[in-house]
């Protein structure tokens, strides 16, 4: 599977989820520069953590307009995976490719930890190497990462199963003890109503090499691979 | 005729989304012993300078520019005015 890492200027991640998908899971990976008009060859975009055009004015906001954006936005389209981390995942609700927004932390301060983070569902391809309700330890860095959204569209996330990861406490209570920065009904991340695009606040590239403490991260990655493993051959054997 | 415009744009939180530094201004006017300061609510104000044929024109334009760009609909609200600041001839352009 092809992994392109979508390179705004101001992202800082970039070369931490190459590591991952390049050097820890053999991945083929490429480096996509904001400027760049074709994807076509890519499975899977990721936007990564960062800053983004210095986040002037909103985090993700001119992000939303580079070239490569509306490559993005068609090769979600066409059902084709899609992973925004942190700032990614800002730059994807501005884009409109998912619901809601991020706003400024409850207690302003930048939050730099490491977070319980409770899995809701597994059936999808990008948490299908976890079980339901498990707690990971994973880090968060921001500064505007509190998910925010009018009454309707959380309800509809929930009934839809959009959200995928909740912040908790260590035992998995999903309460206010376990949110580190306000977000509503704890949401660390969601996905589109398709469960192909995803973002989140917590940085998965940052939990999968052991030598940085912890490797609950890399199995988001690795279920990905498994699932898209599998469905390439069904679609091998369809074809026969 | 062109005429340039002069639009002053205040983008707001809406009223729902929680301000936390409009919280923490407000508790500092509070130390300041300003106890009668309440609801304070930090937005951005934005100056920028626009060409059009009318202010009908110019108006249309910038409520497109606030909604792609300027305010995040989601999350804010905006107002402006728009204050002439010169009728420019097409023949002097």
């Amino acid at each position: 599977m092809k992994f392109g890492i979508v390179v705004f200027p101001g992202s800082n991640c970039d070369r931490d989820v190459a590591y991952v998908t390049k050097s820890l899971l053999n991945q083929p990976t490429r480096m996509v520069w904001h400027q760049e008009t074709d994807i076509s060859d890519i499975d899977v975009v990721v936007l990564p953590g960062g800053f983004s055009y210095g986040d002037y004015l909103r985090c993700g906001a001119i992000a939303q307009f580079s070239p490569v954006m509306q490559q993005v936005v068609e090769h979600a389209k066409q059902g084709k995976f899609v992973l925004g981390i942190c700032n990614g995942f800002q730059v994807l609700t501005e884009a409109g490719l998912l619901p809601g927004a991020l706003v400024r932390n409850r207690d302003l301060h930048f939050i730099c930890d490491r977070v319980p983070i409770k899995v809701k569902r597994t059936d999808l391809p990008w948490t299908s190497a976890y079980t339901a309700g498990q707690v990971l330890t994973l880090p968060i860095a921001h500064g505007e990462g509190r998910y925010y959204a009018d009454a309707d569209t959380l309800k509809a996330l929930e009934d839809n199963g959009q959200v995928l990861f909740h912040y908790c406490t260590l035992t998995g209570e999903t309460d206010d003890t376990g949110n580190p920065n306000g977000s509503l009904n704890n949401i660390a991340g969601i996905c589109d109503r398709t469960g192909r695009v995803l973002g989140m606040m917590p940085h998965p590239e940052r939990a999968s090499d052991p030598l940085l403490g912890g490797t609950d991260g890399i199995k988001l990655f690795q279920g990905l691979l498994a699932k898209l493993a599998d469905e390439t051959l069904s679609s091998l054997s369809l074809a026969k | 005729m062109i005429h340039k415009y002069q639009a002053r744009i205040y983008v707001t939180l809406r009223p729902s989304v929680l301000d936390p530094a409009g919280v923490a201004v407000e508790s500092g006017l509070k130390q300041l012993s300003y106890d009668n300061v309440e609801q304070v609510r930090i937005g951005k104000y934005i100056e920028l300078m626009i060409s059009a044929a009318n202010e009908e024109t110019a108006h249309e334009q910038l409520d497109r520019i606030c909604d792609q760009l300027l305010a995040n609909p989601v999350i804010e609200n905006y107002r402006f005015d728009l204050v002439e600041v010169a009728a420019l001839m097409g023949a002097l352009s």
